[in-house]
């Protein structure tokens, strides 16, 4: 019943499921996701819709895409969605520190993601490839944006829990936010699996 | 197909009941219940046959539900607990199955139907090819193979089947002649949509547009008038003809520099904007504006004084439509509309 | 037990401004969801004004349009979904036997953005024009070429912010089936309205962010220029119909199924009898939940899909008809050998099974495509969807109110004027849509601002009329009903209809803040009857008496909207300094609600025994 009975170092294995609050808030957001999926999903209908409509004298997708580039951001990004899960498998360890410490390095990874698509969309900004041009780069920054725009809140957010487990240390209210934390990044991964085979993989060979 | 009409058999005791109540409904020149071409005659077939199941349905479900009310009403001070059923199987499956049965009825026509009307009449050479291209708030009616090009009035031969080509200048409006044929969107952006019909009798047809498309929605009518070949012949020749312009000299000017920078008068003017030959046979002017000689209702009036009216205020009939308050004195508008309003084809 | 800290309780409007219980909340959703109706409904009078006769300008084109346009906005998010959340919030925490929501929290920050959404929706009547592109406001009419005034932009931002709270609601009502019920209360004992809450939760939880997208896509051309719907950059403005639709859809199954839900309770009680078929009803509602998904196209069948698409979309729509079928049969074999008790609330639970037969029909033949292509856009349409919108889910929304204002309220509402809203209502209804049918298929379009005379349609049309008149007369009465049944004294028992069924009927009118001192224990479906039939006094509680941990109140999620709110008038007007600070103000309180700890507080038994609530 009493989400504070527990004190450091006596928690249960899987702490986020040990109080009906971290059961809701695991549920709902898997609940969540689910509706996420459906935005993602409605996003990637938009751009498959458009993204042959480049106009005329306008980068299209063949032109402008750099592989190497993006096969070095999927690389981040999955790494780090590998960092997560040891930092989840830490906390069930109750390793209160190793799992800190693979939460910083999935920020960190998460933030060099960030500043490649940061720099690939200014790239093609100077490519001539604006949110404006043609109703394929509005749904391409559209989708991808919206992608890169979790990729930050996680970012943030994973960055507020780190400093608030520092603080008050791992118990039955903080560990579900870590939890979920962590289903949230690895569903941005997922979602960026589905970007990089259709949006640049299809977007490659035509 | 045998198959279909041996169950429609069944049902036509009813459908007879039905169809006696649902012809001669409404206007002829109106009205989907009062068919007066083949595509819409199978539409108002498959809306007759879709009637005359959910009629049976709704008596089935009403005379379950009065029955049940009064027999089953509570008398005062009852205190009787009734037997708590927990379901049916044998009933649940009846209810089951017998709509499944009912909508096989339905769908089997339905599909058929909506193949059959799929029809793409657009290579055929003995059908009449008409472009529709819809603007706020009118209609432009090219015919390619004649080289004429129209508005507001689709002259159509009874004899040949008239193949649409349907889309939109601007928003996104719906072609709509309800007693020939169902609508079709137009769409913009080169996303072209086709249908065809028919209009095996002469006579004139209201359309309407049916898409909400802005203030003047309402007002966006426009007429088809079925003629016979030989009148189909001489309105072609007549649109093609050249233009006779004002006799006035000093009205010719004006009627060149301030109506024919965008409307077209035979082979003279721009197409930009609604092609006006043949004015003075029109059935109405701005597709709102009823022409007739015995004025009833505030929107009627001899084609002289409608036109007059609309040049004078276009806002005040149809706002929000793009011609603006030309820079002409009454007495010129009035000659103007004078001058339109003899403007006859004589088809 | 680890005590709470003191949290503060607040009292007046700050409590209502605060409050995280589900009962107040569900009123805070009955009220602005009533006041909204009241708008939608003064709309509709001013539509039907103007068309009462031929050639009228009672209301300029532009008016109108805004006028049309709002009309459906409202009713649909801001009056019928809300309403519907109000009998939710009230009544399906009762009804599994919980103290509480899943999260509180979000339920209150889920009414705040609906609210604050559909105020900034309606203020664009005083900034310069309301939305006037029609609620589905379809591209291009929409885009900011035809749409050059920031009506739209309302709507797209409104829509937005709203449908947060939506979603927010649908995900907290499914956590809250699936993991709050009390010991017993399995899926399959669980009552109808509970179900049909559920099954609608889920699909707001898939139709929503659809039409979030698509409202994105429309901000982005409008407010930055994009070309999603922009043709002339190779946009798509049939991709801006089917997002609509995918969305627009299921929300017809998200507002009816839980009119469902309400008609099976209502009809069962009154009828002394068990639901006919309780199983086949939690397969047709969950069948129907899921062929939502697969119709959205029928909506389009003159857009030119192709032969092929109407055809699949013709027989998909046409098997809806199935399950719905069942749904109605069950109801008439519900009261069937039953005691059937005619009260205003079981009136309009059985006006409610013909007239929405009538809406289904009309729904079926609009689903043979190629008739569709006469119907479509026209007011057969309109007479169709006010059938199962108004006759269905209104009328339902009435027979909820009736049948649990006591257990929202504790006073029962008057039966004499009751029975004078019901017949109003019900007849002005008829009066005004069944002649729509005949108007749509004599050649009258919908949305139309006026028609010609001499067609035939003057007479139906006035006809029409007339009867929303009686609509208004009808929801006036109610208004007096609310009136004169708030001076009564609050003096009902558990079960104030004596044929209760459900667990909601196990405990005071109304509940307290608690709602149940001990959590029951579920031994049946219909758990309250299956104990009265037993011979017990109430049910067998599952635990001792002791106590009760609450959440704590809290003003952040007021804050959050308000913030989201100012959000939204920042980016309308391209003052991106306002927006970052509305958005700056919904991330702090985020940010706060992160980072401070909700202790909540208990309640104790004596507490309980103090407010002369029986254990």
């Amino acid at each position: 019943m009493s989400a504070h009975s527990h004190v450091d170092g006596q928690l249960p294995h899987e702490p986020e499921k040990a109080t009906l609050e971290g059961r809701n808030k695991v549920l709902g957001f898997w609940l969540f996701l689910g509706g996420e999926t459906v935005l993602f999903g409605t996003l990637f209908g938009a751009y498959l819709t458009l993204r042959h409509q480049v106009g005329d004298g306008n980068p299209t997708s063949q032109e402008l895409f750099d592989l190497t580039l993006v096969a070095i951001a999927t690389f981040i990004l999955l790494t780090s969605s590998l960092t997560s899960v040891f930092a989840i498998q830490a906390m069930h360890k109750n390793q209160v520190k190793a799992m800190l410490n693979w939460l910083i390095v999935t920020v960190l990874l998460g933030l060099g993601f960030l500043i490649l698509e940061i720099y690939e969309f200014l790239h093609y900004l100077h490519l001539g490839h604006g949110f404006t041009t043609s109703a394929f780069s509005s749904s391409f920054y559209t989708l991808v944006g919206f992608h890169g725009a979790h990729v930050a809140f996680g970012i943030f957010w994973i960055t507020l829990l780190i400093i608030q487990v520092f603080k008050r240390g791992l118990n039955t209210t903080t560990a579900p936010k870590v939890y979920v934390a962590g289903l949230y990044w690895h569903f941005i991964d997922v979602v960026w699996v589905f970007i990089f085979t259709v949006v640049y993989l299809m977007g490659k060979v035509g | 197909m045998m198959n279909r009409w041996h169950v429609v058999k069944r049902l036509l005791p009813l459908l007879a009941v039905m169809a006696l109540l649902l012809s001669a409904c409404g206007r002829e020149d109106l009205s989907t219940l009062n068919p007066q071409g083949p595509v819409a005659e199978e539409q108002f077939g498959l809306m007759k046959l879709s009637i005359s199941i959910m009629v049976l349905v709704v008596v089935v479900v009403f005379a379950i539900a009065i029955y049940v009310l009064i027999r089953f009403r509570r008398r005062p001070g009852d205190k009787t607990i009734p037997v708590q059923v927990e379901g049916n199987h044998k009933l649940e499956i009846i209810w089951t199955v017998i709509p499944l049965v009912l909508l096989v009825i339905l769908g089997v026509p339905t599909i058929q139907s909506v193949f059959g009307l799929a029809k793409d009449y657009s290579k055929d050479e003995n059908a009449v090819q008409i472009k529709v291209t819809a603007h706020q708030y009118w209609w432009e009616f090219d015919y390619p193979q004649y080289g004429v090009k129209t508005a507001q009035e689709m002259i159509i031969p009874t004899n040949a089947v008239i193949s649409i080509e349907a889309k939109t200048a601007d928003v996104i409006h719906s072609f709509w002649i309800p007693s020939l044929a169902g609508k079709i969107d137009t769409n913009p952006g080169g996303n072209v949509n086709r249908m065809y019909f028919e209009a095996p009798k002469s006579g004139v047809y209201l359309g309407k547009c049916a898409e909400l498309c802005g203030p003047s929605h309402a007002y966006m009518d426009f007429k088809v008038k079925a003629v016979d070949e030989a009148s189909f012949e001489r309105w072609v020749a007549g649109m093609k003809a050249p233009a006779e312009m004002p006799s006035d000299p000093e009205i010719a000017e004006l009627f060149a520099s301030q109506c024919l920078t965008c409307h077209a008068v035979g082979d003279k003017g721009g197409t930009i904007y609604p092609n006006l030959t043949g004015m003075g046979d029109r059935l109405a002017v701005a597709g709102f504006l009823i022409n007739t000689d015995d004025p009833q209702y505030k929107n009627e009036g001899t084609v002289y004084d409608n036109l007059v009216r609309w040049i004078a205020d276009p806002q005040e009939v149809k706002p929000g439509n793009n011609m603006p308050k030309v820079d002409l004195t009454q007495q010129e508008i009035e000659a103007i509309a004078k001058y339109l309003s003899e403007q006859k084809l004589d088809y | 037990m680890a005590h709470g800290h003191a949290v503060k309780r607040y009292s007046g409007l700050m409590d209502w401004l605060t409050t995280v219980d589900h009962k107040k909340i569900g009123v805070l959703y009955l009220i602005a969801g009533g006041f909204f109706f009241l708008i939608g409904g003064l709309e509709a009078i001013l539509i039907r004004i103007q068309l009462w006769k031929p050639l009228n300008d009672f209301v300029s084109p532009d008016t109108y349009n805004e006028l049309l346009t709002m009309h459906g906005t409202t009713m649909i998010f801001l009056a019928a979904m809300p309403i519907l959340f109000a009998l939710m919030n009230a009544i399906v925490p009762l009804q599994i036997g919980a103290r509480d929501v899943a999260f509180p929290f979000l339920n209150s920050l889920g009414f705040w953005t609906f609210f604050f959404g559909g105020v900034l929706l309606n203020v664009s009547w005083f900034t310069g024009g309301a939305p006037d592109a029609g609620w589905t406001s379809y591209v291009p009419l929409a885009s900011d070429t035809y749409s050059a005034d920031k009506g739209v932009d309302y709507y797209v931002m409104g829509l937005q912010i709203a449908g947060i709270g939506t979603l927010v609601g649908g995900i907290n009502f499914l956590v809250t089936i699936i993991n709050m019920r009390a010991p017993g209360m399995s899926f399959m004992r669980m009552p109808m309205f509970t179900w049909s809450a559920f099954i609608a939760s889920a699909l707001i939880l898939f139709a929503f962010p659809a039409l979030t997208v698509g409202l994105v896509a429309l901000m982005f051309d409008r407010l930055f220029s994009a070309n999603f719907f922009n043709v002339a950059n190779g946009g798509n403005v049939v991709l801006w119909e089917h997002i609509f639709w995918i969305f627009g859809h299921p929300e017809v199954y998200i507002l009816i199924l839980p009119a469902f839900g309400i008609i099976s309770e209502v009809v069962s009680t009154f009828s002394r009898k068990r639901l006919f078929g309780y199983s086949s009803m939690v397969f047709a509602t969950v069948l129907i939940g899921f062929l939502g998904f697969m119709v959205w196209a029928h909506h389009m069948f003159t857009t030119g899909l192709g032969p092929i698409a109407n055809a699949l979309f013709s027989i998909a729509t046409m098997l809806i008809a199935v399950p719905t079928g069942i749904k109605i049969f069950n109801w008439l074999f519900t009261m069937w050998g039953g005691s059937i008790r005619f009260n205003v609330a079981n009136l309009f639970a059985i006006g409610f099974i013909p007239t929405f037969v009538m809406g289904g029909v009309t729904g079926v033949m609009l689903a043979a495509a190629p008739a569709d292509y006469q119907y479509h856009d026209t007011y057969f349409v309109v007479a169709h969807f006010h059938y199962v919108i108004v006759g269905g889910l209104v009328l339902g929304i009435f027979a909820g109110l009736f049948y649990w204002w006591p257990k929202m309220f504790g006073r029962m509402l008057n039966e004499g004027l009751g029975k004078i809203t019901f017949w109003t209502f019900f007849i002005g209804f008829h009066l005004t849509f069944f002649v729509q049918h005949f108007l749509g298929l004599l050649g009258m379009p919908r949305r139309i601002y006026t028609y010609q005379d001499g067609l035939g349609l003057n007479g139906m049309n006035l006809i029409s009329t007339v009867g929303a008149i009686l609509m208004g007369i009808g929801t006036i009465v109610f208004l007096i009903n609310i009136i004169v049944t708030a001076k009564k004294p609050k003096n009902l028992s558990n079960d104030p209809w004596e044929d209760g069924r459900t667990l909601e009927w196990a405990i005071p009118s109304p509940a307290p803040e608690y709602n149940f001192a001990q959590t029951p224990l579920v031994r049946g479906y219909d758990a309250l009857w299956k104990e009265k039939m037993d011979g017990n006094k109430g049910m067998t509680p599952a635990e001792p008496l002791g106590p009760i941990h609450m959440p704590s109140p809290s003003i952040l999620p007021f804050i959050m909207s308000i913030g989201l709110f100012i959000a939204g008038f920042g980016f309308m007007y391209n003052h991106y300094i306002v927006a970052i600070i509305g958005l700056v103000i919904t991330f702090a309180c985020m940010f706060l609600r992160s980072v401070i700890d909700d202790h909540g507080f208990h309640i104790e038994p004596d507490e309980m025994h103090d407010k002369g609530v029986k254990g």
